[in-house]
């Protein structure tokens, strides 16, 4: 049931790329405005039509250009989250996810419709129409949307750039929780490298249309190259956490395989698995453990691997516990600390450094299958 | 009052409005969504009944639905009748100059429903056709509905184009505009003046319910 895209075309965007999203996983496409992500999603829904592209599912072929196979959207199974949401305004939120089940008998669409809004935290909506409906809400019936066509493939684009930043830190919980529930292949197109690291399991960065990475999210998110076209201030590793207690100074207490972790008050009750970003640029990294520091974070680990920039940075790689984490220092400092493959040291971190935006919902690292 | 000028008036109207649907549901639609090389071409042929006198307009029809021209010959063939002077030329001149009045409109309606939301119907598995039935015609009836009383008025009120083709022959192509000339000519004031008030109050009812429909249209999608 995988879904396989390969694709080339000459304009309007030059592009050139390859690649392959297993069933039930979520692949980001990250790039720069401009770079040609939207296209490629346009692509695979059979709304553009490359010079050269093969797009198949789960054994079926929508796009050959070879042999001359292009099927239209409507022949092709598959659930688009379009930017603005491409609500259908005169049709009432229930219309709008019945209208996309036209392989069930009518008579079932409206009940059906009506559960799946359930689902979509819309109870007692359904007879609204998109206009009387909140960003948030109307993102929700676009999800519910595309997913009442039982699509092969699921495709989001920029679903959460029209919605505020706590509706959006909301809906990354819920979508989160789906994906337990999502049996297709997910592509996301999103600029935001923070909501790609902390949403998708693998990553696609294009650059001027150009495929520049591809693969496992932390391994991407430390590779220099994907770095270089992201922007090297985007770099950073995720790390899991659990919420062990909310401290009465307004700090949140979690555990990590390395050692406890102090960050501004977070949502969640004690107990809950978290995801938190750590940008590589905001790790300090020390020989000894440092006294008297306003720090209040100093996990120990040990160095994987030092990547040297064109310029005057480094990349460190770091083990901390069961988890990967990236700093970046200065070549200088590298040199001076000696930092090499297999090197102790301590990686310290500002509690204030780590934005509420940066922390996503997250699983038991040590449940195989959650 | 010449009650059978009035039908005649509002018979013409309605098969014009009728022929004309279809025609500004797809041509419209047509120049909406779709760029090509004679589009401008086309759409400034479309327009140049707006601008052309009607004396002009009616001469070339005149001479197009007359015997020796391709189609009356063939109209003559197959009916036994001329189709200069008669009920179905009327039409057939009605649904020519009403087409910039059907199709700008109609043209502005398809054009006011988002392209991102055409494709949302296209994702939703909506073949083109009920894609056009279920969310591009809802959302362009406004558009619609604005050239069909447009053409729908204008055939009322329009003169010249129908004494050219049409003459003035009583029960088959004298218009109740027509007759109002006609009495005028013959010193009849009072039958003018009630004619006029006449088609001045249809004129003003039918714009006025185009209005209030597409308020609430306006409301109803904020």
């Amino acid at each position: 049931m995988a879904l396989e895209v390969t694709l080339q075309a000459a304009g309007p965007i030059p592009l050139d790329l390859a690649f392959r999203v297993e069933p039930g996983q979520l692949l980001a496409l990250v790039g720069h405005s401009g770079a040609g992500k939207t296209t490629v999603l346009r692509t695979v829904a059979g709304l553009w039509r490359p010079e050269n592209g093969r797009v198949a599912v789960a054994g079926s072929i929508w796009l050959d250009s070879a042999s001359g196979v292009n099927l239209p959207p409507h022949r092709r199974r598959v659930g688009v989250v379009f930017q603005d949401f491409a609500l259908f305004p005169h049709l009432t939120a229930a219309q709008n996810v019945a209208s996309a089940m036209l392989h069930m008998p009518k008579a079932e669409r409206r009940a059906e419709a009506e559960r799946m809004l359930g689902l979509a935290n819309l109870h007692g909506l359904a007879d609204r129409l998109p206009a009387q409906l909140s960003g948030g809400q109307q993102q929700r019936v676009a999800l519910a949307r595309a997913l009442a066509r039982c699509p092969d493939v699921l495709l989001l684009d920029e679903p959460f750039s029209a919605v505020d930043r706590a509706t959006r830190e909301r809906l990354h919980a819920e979508i989160i929780g789906l994906r337990a529930h999502l049996a297709m292949p997910v592509i996301l197109v999103t600029h935001d490298v923070n909501e790609a690291q902390l949403l998708a399991d693998r990553l696609v960065v294009i650059e001027k249309g150009r495929m520049v990475a591809e693969g496992v999210t932390g391994r991407v998110m430390s590779d220099p190259v994907a770095l270089r076209a992201l922007g090297l201030r985007e770099a950073g590793a995720t790390i899991a956490a659990r919420i062990v207690a909310h401290e009465a100074d307004g700090l949140t207490r979690l555990e990590t395989s390395a050692g406890p972790l102090l960050l501004p008050r977070l949502d969640g009750v004690p107990g809950t698995w978290v995801r938190v970003r750590i940008m590589a640029h905001e790790v300090i990294l020390a020989r000894q453990a440092p006294q008297g520091l306003s720090a209040l974070n100093i996990l120990p680990g040990t160095v994987i691997e030092v990547k040297p920039g064109d310029g005057p940075g480094a990349f460190v790689q770091l083990r901390l516990g069961r988890d990967t984490i990236l700093a970046r220092v200065t070549r200088r400092s590298a040199q001076a600390l000696g930092l090499a493959p297999g090197v102790d040291c301590f990686a310290i971190l500002k509690s204030m450094a780590v934005a509420c935006d940066q922390v996503g919902a997250g699983t038991d690292p040590a449940d195989p299958d959650p | 009052m010449d009650w059978t000028a009035l039908g005649l008036s509002l018979q013409l109207a309605g098969w014009t409005v009728i022929a004309l649907l279809p025609v500004a549901v797809f041509g419209g639609r047509f120049l909406a969504y779709r760029s090509f090389g004679a589009k401008g071409l086309i759409e400034t042929l479309v327009m140049l009944p707006l601008v052309l006198p009607p004396t002009v307009l009616g001469y070339y029809l005149l001479v197009a639905f007359g015997r020796n021209s391709p189609l009356g010959a063939f109209w003559q063939e197959m009916f036994g009748q001329p189709l200069a002077f008669s009920f179905p030329g009327l039409v057939l001149a009605s649904i020519i100059f009403n087409l910039p009045f059907a199709i700008q409109p109609a043209q502005r309606g398809f054009e006011a429903v988002p392209i991102a939301v055409r494709e949302a119907a296209q994702c939703c598995g909506m073949s083109p056709l009920r894609s056009l039935w279920q969310v591009e015609l809802p959302l362009a009836w406004p558009g619609l509905m604005t050239a069909m009383v447009l053409a729908f008025a204008h055939t009322l009120g329009e003169f010249g184009i129908v004494l050219m083709v049409g003459g003035s022959i009583p029960g088959r192509t004298r218009t109740i505009a027509i007759a109002i000339y006609d009495r005028v000519q013959a010193f009849d004031n009072s039958a003018a003046a009630t004619m006029s008030a006449v088609l001045v109050a249809i004129s003003l009812v039918t714009i006025a319910a185009t209005y209030w429909l597409s308020a609430r249209v306006g409301r109803r999608l904020g």
